[in-house]
Order: structure tokens, then C-alpha cells, then sequence
């Protein structure tokens, strides 16, 4: 809403700084988007009056005037106007003035021809191309004749009256008006504020022989109807044009823009009717469902029953509170209108606003409320004013299809309920006095109040609402400012808020930068890297294919986010993501279960290249060693396995394994299957992801001390030769099994398949270490031990020991 | 020659020879070729008792003083020797210091999740509990319960992903506070929490605009919470996240699940108050929304609003990101490039 300082001016008594009062509006009432003065960006622009007018020698279409500035002699200046003409009072550019779009305006020459300044069109001095009325559309804008030669031309053309653009809150649509906003300022300054009735005065013959009306009061609680005859339509005069582009609408003719006056100055929006093109009488009904109407904008509308439209006889005229109909419209030729003026079911019109894509200023305000007070005010002083401006007769009286009254709310409320509430310690006078600015009906005994609420302030029926009007008028700064007192209450972690910390800080420990990346993503990737069964989740109504399905992994959302990298010149990756991820156990699932996941891509040079080492290299080793970390700094009992998977269709099968604590699968970790990584143009890329929940629900260590053993360890190596299909994890397996209780700790320090080692075969060197925390291992026992894992090996794997 | 003069020439020629050596292993056998069993001052002892009885006790302690000041010499040159030895090795160890760190990893939290975990750590030393809800949210909780009936206008301020009609995506982190003021029992102590996490809007991304950003969630309700304790419950966290230059202002506005409803500002970081381009020129930047709690949403949560009340508010980790560090985009807190992440290091815990 653009509220124009100079009217409120008009009524109220404030001498403020427009960017203070705008300030004040803000901490009062409603954000204040821009406070613009036009004429602050203007210089040196005035009335003038052309003189004489010659036809340039070089130019068919370029005149040569002569112009009064009010100096001593006239300036000639150049005009391509072809509207421009003699005795005309025209907007004149000075050498050095400065106009719209920040132009600056010398002394030049036109094809040959001096021209000291220019001669404006309103466009050109910043008055949007939208607002210029269709009259000085194509030309130069002539004043009225009392404009005085010399005079600087923004107060003629309101440039100089500072636009308030208020951003009003669904429920302050009382401020979607010039007296809304009145009652708000007059309470916020504490001013007196009058209004005074409109007067229509009734010549013509009585309404009900001209056009009668009917309308459904649930559709139309309100229908009221005017008749003016004998209008003359034309252009307004400039003072209605000048207050309407101050206010964002564009003058059209004397009959509508008074409809638009109206409606800035009540926010009752109206509407006229060229009588003559109303088929018979006005009905307010629900459309049939098909229906169609061609409407202002000149584009054919098809409505639903939903909608609600006033019709004639035998057609809709006018989609109610939207727009009007093209057939109905005021032309050049009128004579005769009808103006209604109602209020129409908020949410009706909200909808098919919405469905047709048509916020109009009015739909906007019948959307957010209408003043039951005023909407027979609005169209006794529209009828009026088209009197004023056009001419021809009122008819008397107003034809009411329906006029629902609307009781008035009454709020009990007491002062400690208020400061309970606010923290503050106001008086009941002081609390009476900010009621009364308010303009608030109030009768108080003792502490408690009961107050009547005004028509114009229908945001308002429960004592909430009241701390409000309270709080703000009093002043938010105004507050104290304390912290909650009374009852304590403890604040902590949980133990799963204190693991997903733990997690996050190990994985950021071990090298990783944490990534967020979207929960939407294609119904492609959001089914990949599936570590379960799950039915897919989707939008009903996605905006884009790429945010159309619930991600039911991490895992490509991090590739996404190393092919990203890639893009950018970045090889180097290493991230990890915490989030959710959703699951369905079967198709009729209507809400997926949510389950925290984490997982980690890895790809290009774990540790850069230096001066005195080499680049460290990503591979599956080291994903995996980051996997085992991250698993023993959560304090997980049980024993990490790691199961070759070449199930997972995005992973590489001979390099992908799951992960199984305790022999229960929580993840996997592998390399990104090579036909993916060519597909997403990446590097080779190692990734795992986990299930958090699982891992949350894992038993967990309870205490990780153990003393330390008095007595020396026995360290003995072994070298197995063994087929290369033999793993690692069967061998070891086969030691710690028979390693007995003395057994601490297996390394595999060496792989070797060179020379000396038969094709088809490898060693693996382990170092085995023993100790009793009890007394000092005897040579024989380990032997003993010792040798009962050779022959295993030897029996189990076919191995040689070397 | 006396065998007292024959002591003081082992003593004179024995420090020559000390003070002449550079060498650890030779100062040894100096050592042991003096002070050992068969040097000559062990020789030069034995023929004490060739003296006539009376001499012997003079010669017998000036034998002691020689051999006090063979030893005394013997260990001074000793560490004069290592001191030299251990100022060699030092100079030959000496590196260049100005050469680059071995490489070192060191991952990062995001930059959101840091401003979450601050935001957090602030509330809990508060007293509040963390709870965290469903991002694939009922509408009963993301809108009725939230006092935003059907057909509610506010509605459109936040278009929203359904899934079914009844189930969607959340638009905000507000469903969790019917979802909490539902189990919440009174008589145990009055609720105060904090509650985190992602939502999302039908939203084209831009610069301005993510389909996807986070939310955090503030709710306080007991018998006696007032909008005073809102203002110092946000004027704490706004010196403890931006600093104690920071001030803020509340401006009345309106959400359907507060009453009354403000916005917050911050000073503007960026001129700190003065008025400049990114503040429109107020000196003050919106930064969060906050009320005191609808009686409607606590009634419809089962909470009597005659004896409990108190206040709720939503800030916007990406909002205080971008402002805090000047980021400009708020798509870049979802590319997660290597470069932009590795940019916000976290000090310290």
C-alpha cells in the first residue's frame, strides 16, 4: 500500500519527517518496504509556456519552440513531441536539471538547431510508464491552466510528496487504506482525528425503478448499489490523476478512477457499470460450473462453481471482487453507471484469485477484510464525486440486496492480565488511555475492562489481541528486558544428541569437512546406493524434476557434491554428511519413517604432495581405516567385519564391502562403480554410508579401561603362503580361533606375491602378539599355542608357513 | 728429587696434558693413566712408607690435594669438551624453519551446523532440552495445530510441498511445538526447548530462496513467562552470537501462532547501525520472528491457556550465516564446494 504523505496531511496534524514517521510505523504497526520523495532525485524542472512553435528545417517531425521559463527571455528548445503545441503550459528540463532514471539535461544542438533543455513527458521524469494516463501516453503532459510559469513542477504533479510504501500483514488489512491508516497514525501521535460523513446529494428518480439486485447473503454479505445518470465520461482533472499515480494506479477516465479513489481512501473497493449494457436486473450467484467471461484485460475466463460472479439477466457481468467484465465495461459513451459497493466471502474470492492468477487491488482487499462500517460511505461519496467530475444526477436512494450486520466484538480484559502478560507494571489509567488513542470503547471498574472493538479493526475479538494493540502503542522498547524466572528445568544433551556430536567431531577429526546437500532429488538418485528394501516418497506436486523424490540415501548427494568439486577444478574431496533419509516399508505407507544416516565420499589426494613426502592417495584402505575409527570413537561393543558386496549396482563390486558390527550389517564402504563415476564425470571416488540409528542402538562399552599387564608380551611372527583367493579375515579368523586366551593382538605387516612365491599364491606376514596379565608367558606355552595355528592354517587354507 | 716436588711435576704435567687434549675418549685415558692403579700417583703413595715416619702425614694429604686437583681438572674439561661436542651436533642439526608443515587433515562443520550448535550450546546452558521432530510433517501440526486453519491467507506466505493432501514436507519448525506442548507434563517443571532442523518451501532457488534452508525452533511456556522475558531471552543471544555491540528491536508483526507477534532486528553488521545498502538504510536487519504463544495453540494442544502461557520464536541459521559472514548466496550453503566450506574453521568448542 502507497500512502501518500500529503493526504494523510489532509487530516492529520503531523509535522514529521516522512523517514521518521515512516520509522514509527514500522515499530508501531507494519513493515515499511521504501519511503520515496521523487522530486529528491529531480532538479531544476518547471512550468513553462510555449510561446511559438516553428517546424525544424532538418526534420519532419521536430518542432523549434520558443518557451516562457519565467527568466527574462524565452528558451528555445527542440520538441519531437506530436502533441506539443502553442499557449501550452508544458514540463520544462533546464540546462543542467536532472530528470527520471538520473539524466542530466545540457545545452545542445539538434540537428543543427540550439535547444536549451527539453521539453518532458511524465515518463521522463520518473513517473512510471504504467501510471501515465493513455492521454500523455505517447506526448508531453500539458498542465492545467493555473499552473504558474517558472514554478518548480513537483508539487503540480506530486513528486514532492514523500510515498509511505506500507507492507501490511494479512491481518492489518485495515491499513489497505488511507483511513485505516489515519485511525493507526492518530492513534500512535496521539492526535485528534475527524472524519466527516460524505453528502450525495439525490436529484434523479428513485433507484428501484432503474435496476434491482438480489444477492445470497453468504456470498455477498453485504450488496449495495448506486445509480448516476448522465455522465459525461472523460479524463480526471489533475488533482485525482495526480493522487491516483501517487499511489501506484493509473488514471483511466472521471468513472473509474473514482471507483480507484475510493478505494485507496476507504479500501472498500467498487466497481461501476455502464447501466446501459446490464441486461435487466443484478444477481450475486456462484457461477456454473464452465461458465465464461471475457474479462477487463480482455482475456476470455473460465469460471467453476466456486467462483462467484454478478450477472445480469442472462449473463455474468463481472467476476465478484476480482475483476469486472468486458461487457459491462465504462466506455467513452456512457451515461448511465451503477456502482456497487460489498463485501464479498473472503475466502471465495481468495481462491479464485489464486486459480486465475488475478490479484487485483481489490481482490486483495476483500481477501483481508472490508469496513462493514464504511460501505455505504464509499458509495455515497462516489456517487458524488462522478457527479462533480462528470455531471448528471444521483438517484435516490441505494438498492441493499443484502446488508448482514455485524455485531460488534466486546473483549474482557484486565490490567494484571496485561502485565502478567507483557511484564510490565502499567496503571489502569495508563492502560484506558492507550484504549482511547485506539479509538477502542472501554469501560473500566477497578482493574478489569471491557472493550468494545470498532467495525475497522476486525483483526481483533480475544484478549490476546489486546496485549498487542497494548504492547505495541506502549512501545516494544519501551519493555523491560528479563529472562524467565521460577521453576528451573535442567538443560542437557541426550545420549543420542551427545553420539551425533561425538560423530560428527571424529569424522571432522579424521580429515572430513561436513556437507549438507538437498533431501529432494530425482526420483533416479534418490533410489540409488540402497543399503535396504524401500518404497520411494514423492511430491505430489514437485516444482522441478530435480527436487521430486525423498532421498533414500546420502551417498548421491555427496557424489553430486564431488562432481560439483570436479567442475570447479577441485580433485581434492573429502566430506561427510549427517542427515535423513527416508524410508517406506510398503507402498500404502503414507509417511515415510525417517532414519539418520552418515556418510562420507572420499576422492583425488587424501594428504597433498610436499617437499618431503609424497601425495597420499585416496583408496579403499583408508575409507576403510576411517570407517573402523569412526566405529571404535563411539564406543560400539561388538566386532567390525567388512563383507565383499557386489550387489550395490552404483558401487564397484569388487571393491565394495558391507559393514557388520557384532555380525549386523550398518553400512557399506567401497569405491563408486566406474561406469558411475564416468556418468557424473568424477574421479575415482570411495565412499561409505551407515545407519545411525543402528549404530545408536548398538550396546555400547561401558568402560574402555583395562589395567595394564605387569608382565611382558611375546611377540612372534608368522609368514603364510596361501592362495590369493584366501582372505585376510579367513586367516586371522583362523588364528584368533585357535590363538587361545593369551592371544592379544594379530598385525598383518607384510603382503608379498614377487619373486619366490608361486603365481596364484601370496604371503602374508602377521606379527602375533601374547600375554598373560596374570604372571610371565612361558617360551612353551606360546610355542605350544603357536604351533597349533600352523597346523590349522596348514589343514584349514592349504597354507605353507614359511 | 723429593717426592713431594715429584707429586707437584705428575700434577703440573698431568693439567698440561689435560688442558692439550680435544678429546673425549683421550681425556679418559688421561684419566686413568693419572688417577688409575698404576699411575704414578698411586705409585708415588705406595713409596709413602719408604718416608721417615714423621714426614709421612704431609706428604700423605699434599698427595690427596694433587690428586683433589687432577680430578677437578679432569672434570672441568670434561664438560667444557661435551658442551663443545653438543654445540656441533646442535649446529649441525640446525633446519630451515621456514619451510612448509607436513600435510596435516582437519575436516570442518558446516558453517549452519556451527551456528546451530552455537545457538544450541547458548540455550542449553539455559535450561532448555533439544528436541528434534519429523521433517515429512502432518498437516495437522504444521498448520491446524499451528492455528493456521484451511484457507488461512498466511498459508500462501509459505508455499508448500505436499505429499498427500495430509502429508507434506514442513514448511517450519513450529509443528514441533504442538507436537511437544502435546506431551509435555506440567507438574514435572515448565517447558523450555529448543528444537533445530530442516524445512522446506515451494520455493524456486535464487540467491534469496532455497527450497531447503533450516529453522530453529524456540519454545518457553510456565505459569508466570512474560514478552519481557522474550526481549532479554533474545537480547542474550544476540550478545552471545554477534557480541555485545549488537542491539535489537522488535517491530510489531504476524504469525497466526503468536499473539503478540514481532519481528526481531538486529543492528546491521555491516554499518553497525549508521544506515547503509544492506539495510536499506534503517540500521537494523531482520534476523528472526517471535510472540507470545496463541492461546489457540495451546488450547488445541490440550494446554489450558488461562494458567499457562509464555512465548515461542524461529530464527534462521542460514539468514545468520549469510549475515554474519557476508555470504550472498545462500545456494552456496548447499553446493558444498571444498573451497567455500573449508572457509568457516571453527574456534575453538
Amino acid at each position: 500500500m502507497k500512502l501518500s504523505y500529503k493526504w494523510v496531511k489532509e487530516y492529520l496534524d503531523l509535522n514529521i519527517p516522512a523517514k521518521d514517521l515512516a520509522e514509527k510505523i514500522e515499530r508501531t504497526a507494519v513493515e515499511v518496504d521504501s519511503v520515496v520523495t521523487p522530486s529528491d532525485s529531480l532538479k531544476k524542472i518547471v512550468v513553462g509556456k510555449v510561446l511559438s512553435m516553428e517546424n525544424h528545417p532538418d526534420s519532419d517531425h521536430l518542432h523549434v519552440c520558443q518557451v516562457d521559463v519565467g527568466e527574462e527571455e524565452p528558451l528555445q528548445i527542440v520538441c519531437g513531441a506530436p502533441n506539443v503545441a502553442e499557449d501550452q503550459k508544458v514540463i520544462v528540463a533546464l540546462p543542467g536539471s536532472r530528470i527520471g532514471g538520473n539524466v542530466k539535461i545540457k545545452r545542445s544542438k539538434m540537428r543543427g538547431v540550439v535547444s536549451n533543455g527539453m521539453i518532458c513527458g511524465l515518463d521522463e521524469i520518473g513517473i512510471s510508464k504504467d501510471l501515465v494516463p493513455k492521454e500523455w501516453a505517447d506526448g508531453i503532459y500539458v498542465f492545467e491552466d493555473d499552473a504558474k510559469i517558472g514554478d518548480d513542477v513537483y508539487s503540480y504533479l506530486g513528486l514532492d510528496d514523500p510515498v509511505i510504501d506500507l507492507d501490511v500483514t494479512p491481518n492489518r488489512g485495515d491499513m489497505l487504506s488511507v483511513m485505516g491508516s489515519l485511525h493507526e497514525l492518530a492513534a500512535i501521535y496521539d492526535k485528534p482525528l475527524t472524519i466527516e460523513q460524505p453528502k450525495v446529494e439525490e436529484a434523479g428518480s428513485a433507484i428501484e425503478n432503474d435496476i434491482q439486485a438480489e444477492a445470497d447473503p453468504t456470498l455477498a454479505p453485504v450488496y449495495k448499489l448506486r445509480v448516476v445518470k448522465g455522465v459525461t465520461v472523460k479524463p480526471s482533472p489533475a488533482w485525482l490523476q495526480v493522487r491516483l499515480w501517487t499511489s501506484g494506479i493509473r488514471p483511466i477516465n472521471n468513472i473509474v478512477d473514482v471507483t480507484n479513489y475510493i478505494l485507496l481512501k476507504y479500501g472498500q473497493p467498487l466497481h461501476a457499470f455502464d447501466r446501459g449494457k446490464i441486461n435487466g436486473n443484478i444477481k450475486v450467484r456462484t457461477a456454473t460450473e464452465g461458465e465464461t467471461i471475457v474479462t477487463l484485460d480482455e482475456e476470455e475466463r473460465e469460471l467453476k462453481d466456486t467462483d462467484i460472479v454478478i450477472a445480469d439477466n442472462d449473463k455474468p457481468i463481472a467476476i465478484a471482487g476480482v475483476m469486472g467484465g468486458l461487457n459491462s465495461e465504462i466506455d467513452d459513451d456512457t451515461t448511465d453507471v451503477a456502482i456497487e459497493s460489498a463485501i464479498f466471502d473472503s475466502i471465495k474470492i481468495r481462491k479464485t484469485a489464486r486459480r486465475l492468477v488475478l490479484h487485483s487491488e481489490a481482490s486483495q482487499r476483500f481477501e483481508r477484510g472490508i469496513n462493514y462500517d464504511t460501505v455505504q460511505d464509499a458509495v455515497d461519496e462516489a456517487a458524488a464525486l462522478m457527479v462533480e467530475l462528470g455531471g448528471g444526477t444521483v438517484d435516490k436512494g441505494t438498492v441493499s440486496a443484502s446488508d448482514t450486520e455485524r455485531e460488534l466484538p466486546v473483549v474482557n480484559t484486565s490490567s494484571s492480565r496485561i502485565n502478567k502478560v507483557l511484564g510490565t507494571n502499567l496503571t489502569s489509567d495508563e492502560i484506558q488511555a492507550i484504549f482511547n488513542r485506539l479509538g477502542f470503547d472501554s469501560k473500566q471498574s477497578g482493574d478489569e475492562f471491557v472493550v468494545t472493538i470498532p467495525a475497522r479493526r476486525w483483526d481483533i475479538s480475544i484478549p490476546a489481541d489486546l496485549n498487542e494493540e497494548i504492547a505495541r502503542i506502549y512501545g516494544y522498547d519501551n519493555l523491560p528486558a528479563t529472562l524467565p524466572t521460577g521453576r528451573t528445568a535442567v538443560g542437557a544433551l541426550t545420549a543420542r544428541q551427545k553420539r551425533e556430536r561425538a560423530l560428527r567431531h571424529s569424522l571432522e577429526g579424521l580429515g572430513l569437512t561436513q556437507a549438507i546437500s538437498y533431501s529432494l532429488t530425482t526420483a533416479e538418485k534418490a533410489k540409488m546406493y540402497m543399503t535396504r528394501d524401500s518404497f520411494e516418497t514423492k511430491l505430489s506436486f514437485p516444482m522441478t524434476q530435480d527436487h521430486a523424490a525423498l532421498r533414500m540415501n546420502l551417498m548421491s548427494g555427496l557424489v553430486d557434491d564431488v562432481a560439483y568439486n570436479k567442475a570447479h577444478k577441485v580433485s581434492d574431496v573429502a566430506l561427510y554428511e549427517f542427515g535423513r533419509v527416508f524410508f517406506k516399508d510398503d507402498a500404502d505407507q503414507v509417511r515415510p519413517s525417517e532414519v539418520a544416516h552418515v556418510a562420507a565420499v572420499l576422492t583425488g589426494n587424501f594428504t597433498d604432495r610436499n617437499w618431503d613426502q609424497k601425495a597420499k592417495p585416496v583408496d579403499f584402505y583408508l575409507v576403510k581405516g576411517i570407517v573402523d575409527h569412526l566405529i571404535s570413537n563411539l564406543g560400539i561393543l561388538g566386532q567390525v567385519t567388512y563383507v565383499a558386496n557386489s550387489d550395490i549396482k552404483e558401487m564397484h563390486p569388487g571393491r565394495t564391502a558391507d559393514i557388520l558390527i557384532g555380525g549386523k550389517k550398518v553400512g557399506f564402504v567401497g569405491q563408486v562403480h566406474p561406469k558411475i563415476q564416468k556418468q557424473f564425470k568424477i574421479n575415482d571416488t570411495y565412499g561409505f554410508e551407515l545407519d545411525f540409528d543402528l549404530l545408536d542402538h548398538l550396546p555400547q562399552v561401558e568402560s574402555q579401561y583395562q589395567s595394564i599387564s605387569k608382565y611382558p608380551a611375546v611377540t612372534r611372527d608368522i609368514a603364510v603362503e596361501v592362495n590369493d583367493e584366501v582372505t585376510n579375515t579367513a586367516i586371522e579368523d583362523i588364528i584368533s580361533k585357535r590363538g587361545g586366551a593369551y592371544l592379544k593382538s594379530i598385525e598383518l605387516f607384510d603382503v608379498y606375491n614377487g619373486d619366490n612365491i608361486a603365481d596364484g599364491r601370496k604371503s602374508m606376514a602377521y606379527s602375533l602378539t601374547f600375554n598373560n596379565p596374570n604372571d610371565t608367558l612361558k617360551d612353551e606355552e606360546v610355542n605350544e599355542t603357536f604351533e597349533k595355528i600352523k597346523k590349522h592354517l596348514t589343514d584349514e587354507l592349504s597354507a605353507e608357513i614359511r | 728429587m723429593s717426592l713431594k716436588d715429584e707429586l707437584t711435576q705428575i700434577r703440573d704435567e698431568g693439567l698440561e696434558q689435560i688442558s692439550h687434549t680435544d678429546d673425549l675418549k683421550e681425556l679418559n685415558d688421561i684419566r686413568v693413566h693419572l688417577l688409575g692403579k698404576k699411575g704414578p700417583i698411586t705409585t708415588a703413595l705406595r713409596s709413602i712408607k719408604e718416608l721417615p715416619v714423621e714426614e709421612r702425614p704431609g706428604v700423605g694429604s699434599y698427595a690427596n690435594e694433587i690428586r683433589d686437583d687432577l680430578t677437578n681438572g679432569l672434570t672441568a674439561r670434561k664438560e667444557q669438551l661435551e658442551d663443545a661436542k653438543l654445540e656441533a651436533q646442535l649446529e649441525s642439526e640446525q633446519i630451515d624453519v621456514t619451510l612448509p608443515a607436513a600435510p596435516v587433515v582437519q575436516g570442518q562443520p558446516h558453517v549452519i551446523q556451527q551456528i546451530i550448535d552455537e545457538v544450541v550450546d547458548l540455550f542449553l546452558g539455559m535450561g532448555y532440552q533439544v528436541l528434534t521432530g519429523p521433517e515429512v510433517e502432518e498437516e495437522k501440526y504444521n498448520f491446524e495445530m499451528m492455528n493456521l486453519p484451511k484457507d488461512h491467507p498466511a498459508r500462501d506466505m509459505q508455499d508448500t510441498f505436499y505429499i498427500t493432501n495430509d502429508i507434506l514436507m514442513r514448511t517450519q519448525t513450529s509443528p514441533m511445538q504442538a507436537r511437544t506442548l502435546e506431551k509435555h507434563n506440567f507438574e514435572e517443571g515448565p517447558l523450555k526447548m529448543i528444537s533445530p532442523g530442516i524445512v522446506y518451501r515451494r520455493d524456486t532457488d535464487d540467491p534469496t530462496h532455497s527450497h531447503q534452508f533450516h529453522q530453529i525452533e524456540g519454545l518457553v511456556i510456565d505459569k508466570n513467562i512474560t514478552m519481557a522475558d522474550l526481549k532479554g531471552t533474545l537480547v542474550t543471544m544476540t550478545h552471545e552470537i554477534f557480541g555485545d555491540k549488537f542491539d535489537i528491536r522488535l517491530r510489531p508483526s504476524f504469525f497466526p501462532f503468536t499473539e503478540p507477534s514481532v519481528e526481531v532486528d538486529v543492528t546491521c553488521f555491516n554499518c553497525m547501525g549508521k544506515g547503509c545498502d544492506v539495510c536499506k538504510h534503517t540500521g537494523w536487519i531482520e534476523v528472526l520472528g517471535a510472540g507470545m504463544v496463541h492461546p489457540n495453540v495451546l488450547n488445541m494442544a490440550g494446554v489450558d491457556s488461562e494458567t499457562y502461557g509464555g512465548f515461542a520464536f524461529g530464527l534462521g541459521p542460514d539468514r545468520f550465516a549469510m549475515l554474519k559472514y557476508g555470504v550472498d548466496d545462500i545456494r552456496d550453503f548447499y553446493l558444498d564446494d571444498v573451497r567455500f566450506l573449508n572457509q568457516f574453521v571453527k574456534r575453538g568448542i
